[in-house]
């Protein structure tokens, strides 16, 4: 299993990597009813913020505890760390409670990133449901930013319901800027939605890229992405060319806790990203 | 080139490596058709007597729910196939077809298709193991919707 | 008799008085010194003031969920093999504090550990045990980050192994290559001779630190014919090994059997109860646990020794991966033979037998992998 290759290490971090900088928060936008995603700036005002998409931080909120969450914001923006998280345990809970101006701890950036080296050319499928598009969207700040350096570019996007899309604005603004195919579908619709109905899965079946010539990102909850891997394998998208995050709970990010542990690596540094042949043999298998 | 009607049907995946001695009784059986929006293509409990191919636009899948009203339980798009209850008794809708937008789409005769598949089991074979496969995805795509993956308590 | 400048090529004699006077040197260098005990009908390690504190005249009797002390007919200090305890707990404490953090008017600041380097001695350490260091010294010293607590104590120990000159109940380290003679990573290396009413230390010189040493206690030079003795009993040891273990492509074989049916079957057996983790020299896991006061003004980090065997020790979205028992001693086994190759390039077992002899029910790795190998033998001898 390889280790990270590329891994840029913010500035100023002390020579112990368990105790966090401390960062304070600029802005909490409310994505959702259980969604927000937190904008952070350095305490220490000339740290710059250096991350890959796809990295994850460690976000300790004082005497509460500290879980991954991973970054969600555009990487090529030096000022402010973004994380948008659902709110779904005592960690996050507390963390949705933080305002403007209040402390937080950021341990990172860890973890290996999406391929951002391909060559030229290719058409780039993403695969995302629920809060799985907040560790893509980084990947597709990235992509408008080189546009031409892939064919198609298309986005498919799960969620239960249409209230729980995440940055509307956005994928609006992208899907009519950058030539970017965007469907989106739910799981279940109110009236008056006149948007897709029904999982991901018949969407990437359907999907305009060229098997043979395309790189899939995928992130979301475990089944979507396996039944995401099923459809993208009948349409002959080799193992090599698929990447999917993964996730698991975490305590050091470091290696050494064990928490993480995913068959043959470890979820904090051979992950989140994985290619999908380095994790064949292990993934989909039940309780693994 | 002109698409004609055998051309299209011949082209659709659902029918890959169909017998060709039946393709053309297939196409006897079909037609072109459009339905603006917002327009009811069948409605539950009527007779299930024909099934689309769409070719453009969207059809919502829908139920009416007392309280909730109509909902929609499945959209469906450009390639996709709507209508399965032609296949089994009491042959009848159990949903409501309603267009999203304006729709084009092949309408095949089932009732004739059905007569047919009864005297040559082979042709009925061929339509039922297509159907099947249908039938199956859309079963699995539910399921997947019922386990609710994207909500808020796992 | 006037001791010379030792050289690292010959074997030197020690006996057990001097042995004394060596850890008296250690001692008065300000070392703690750290060595086998007996301590509630066990052997563990503890601090050592003398040779008057190892286990004189005892060995231990080590079965399947069995460990019993008994007598020998000699005085051997070091005729047993290895206990519950194993050396990580001095360089990767049970429970350690991390950092403090204190809050006032809102604003919290983080107080980093100061932190003493403690110079160890241990002695009496086994070849697998030597491995078992080294396999830790991987983990948290190689990776992409280093451990700084271990990194602090790591580099101080002095170590006395010694070699075992009889094979434990559940011992199986010829299987795993890591004994019973200890080959490196040790200052001096000893091998107890009790022959004929003589009784000695066979000593091997490891480093430079090892040679400094011996030249302050009085030794003389090895003959020949002893240290062939010494070696001849190390070599029978190997030959009368409780368990063994093919490790001939056990990684392949397990990852193929993911879904093997034994993983149900040794699932009835085990209760989860961790303490294979605890007494095994390699596992690393821990748990990190934030703690506040009351007041919400003082919080501490501590880390804490954990067991992949714990309920929710690996969870998504709220509820545990692996929830049953035949998931957790997969993952444990798996881990231990086969996914540690692919993290670390070696095996993460050294054959130390401690799993077996304190499962209180007896589950015994080198049988859990025999039968996981067999069972693709005879299926494909089936055809």
């Amino acid at each position: 299993m390889a280790t990270i290759t590329e891994q840029d290490v913010p500035q100023g971090l002390n020579t112990d990597p368990m105790i966090p900088q401390l960062y304070r928060i600029d802005r909490v936008r409310d994505e959702t009813d259980d969604t927000f995603t937190l904008s952070l700036v350095p305490e220490n005002g000339e740290a710059k913020i250096s991350f890959l998409p796809g990295q994850f931080n460690m976000l300790y909120v004082f005497g509460t505890g500290e879980v991954p969450i991973s970054i969600s914001g555009n990487p090529a923006v030096t000022s402010v760390l973004e994380h948008t998280t659902r709110s779904v345990g005592i960690v996050t809970k507390a963390m949705g409670l933080l305002k403007p101006g209040d402390q937080i701890g950021v341990r990172g950036p860890y973890g290996s990133h999406w391929p951002l080296n391909e060559e030229n050319g290719r058409d780039l499928v993403i695969i995302s449901g629920g809060i799985g598009l907040a560790p893509l969207r980084p990947v597709l700040y990235f992509l408008m930013a080189q546009r031409e350096k892939y064919r198609k570019i298309v986005l498919l996007y799960g969620a239960r319901a249409p209230e729980d899309i995440l940055f509307k604005k956005e994928l609006e603004r992208w899907r009519g800027k950058f030539d970017l195919e965007v469907q989106v579908t739910v799981d279940r619709a109110a009236s008056g939605w006149r948007g897709n109905v029904g999982v991901v899965t018949p969407l990437v079946a359907r999907a305009p890229f060229d098997p043979s010539n395309t790189v899939a990102l995928l992130c979301g909850p475990e089944v979507m992405m396996r039944f995401a891997v099923m459809e993208l394998q009948k349409r002959g998208v080799p193992h090599d060319r698929i990447y999917l995050s993964m996730e698991r709970n975490m305590r050091c990010a470091l290696g050494y806790c064990g928490h993480c542990q995913y068959g043959p690596g470890f979820v904090c540094k051979d992950g989140p990203v994985y290619r999908f042949d380095q994790i064949v043999s292990v993934f989909g298998k039940s309780e693994v | 080139m002109i698409h004609t009607l055998e051309s299209v049907i011949k082209e659709h995946p659902f029918f890959q490596d169909f017998p060709e001695e039946h393709l053309s009784f297939i196409t006897g059986c079909a037609k072109n058709v459009q339905f603006p929006e917002k327009h009811f293509i069948f409605l539950e409990g009527d007779p299930a007597d024909e099934f689309y191919f769409i070719r453009g636009g969207m059809v919502s899948i829908e139920l009416v729910i007392p309280q909730l009203g109509p909902t929609t339980v499945q959209t469906l798009g450009e390639g996709e196939i709507l209508g399965w209850s032609w296949v089994s008794p009491p042959y009848r809708w159990h949903f409501n077809a309603k267009t999203l937008k304006r729709t084009r789409a092949l309408v095949f005769d089932a009732k004739c298709l059905r007569a047919k598949c009864e005297e040559d089991h082979d042709l009925g074979y061929e339509m039922l193991k297509r159907f099947a496969s249908i039938i199956t995805a859309r079963l699995d795509a539910t399921r997947l919707q019922l386990l609710d993956i994207y909500g808020h308590d796992h | 008799m006037t001791p010379k400048a030792p050289r690292f090529n010959n074997c030197l004699v020690l006996n057990p008085q001097q042995l004394d006077q060596l850890l008296q040197v250690l001692i008065k260098r300000d070392y703690e010194v750290l060595g086998p005990t007996v301590r509630e009908g066990a052997v563990v390690y503890d601090h050592v003031g003398s040779t008057k504190d190892l286990p004189a005249g005892w060995t231990d009797e080590q079965a399947g969920g069995k460990y019993r002390l008994k007598r020998r007919e000699d005085d051997a200090l070091f005729g047993f093999v290895v206990g519950p305890h194993s050396w990580k707990k001095f360089v990767f404490p049970p429970a350690m504090r991390l950092w403090q953090a204190h809050r006032s008017e809102g604003l919290f600041q983080i107080v980093p550990e100061t932190r003493k380097a403690t110079k160890f001695a241990f002695i009496g350490v086994r070849a697998c045990e030597l491995h078992a260091l080294s396999i830790q010294d991987k983990v948290f010293l190689k990776g992409p980050y280093v451990d700084t607590v271990y990194k602090l104590h790591r580099e101080n120990i002095f170590i006395v192994a010694v070699d075992c000159v009889q094979a434990g109940g559940t011992c199986f380290c010829a299987s795993m290559s890591t004994g019973p003679k200890a080959a490196a990573g040790f200052d001096l290396a000893l091998t107890e001779v009790l022959h004929e009413g003589r009784h000695h230390f066979i000593v091997r010189i490891g480093t430079k630190a090892g040679a400094d040493l011996m030249s302050q206690v009085p030794h003389e030079e090895a003959a020949a014919a002893d240290v062939e003795f010494a070696e001849n009993l190390v070599a029978e040891a190997a030959k009368h090994m409780g368990r063994t273990l093919d490790v001939n492509g056990i990684k392949e074989i397990l990852y193929r059997n993911i879904e093997h049916v034994r993983w149900d079957q040794v699932a009835d057996r085990c209760l989860s109860c961790s303490n294979c983790t605890m007494v095994c020299p390699t596992c690393f896991c821990s748990t990190v646990e934030d703690l506040t006061d009351l007041a919400g003004q003082q919080a501490e980090r501590w880390r804490k020794w954990d067991s992949c065997f714990t309920t929710d020790f690996s969870y998504i979205h709220g509820s545990s991966v692996r929830s049953t028992p035949r998931s957790k001693y997969r993952q444990w086994m798996m881990h231990k033979l086969a996914y540690w190759i692919d993290q670390f390039g070696t095996s993460g077992c050294v054959g130390c037998g401690r799993c077996i002899t304190w499962c209180p029910v007896g589950i015994d790795i080198t049988e859990e992998a025999r039968v996981i190998r067999d069972g693709e033998t005879l299926a494909s001898a089936a055809g």
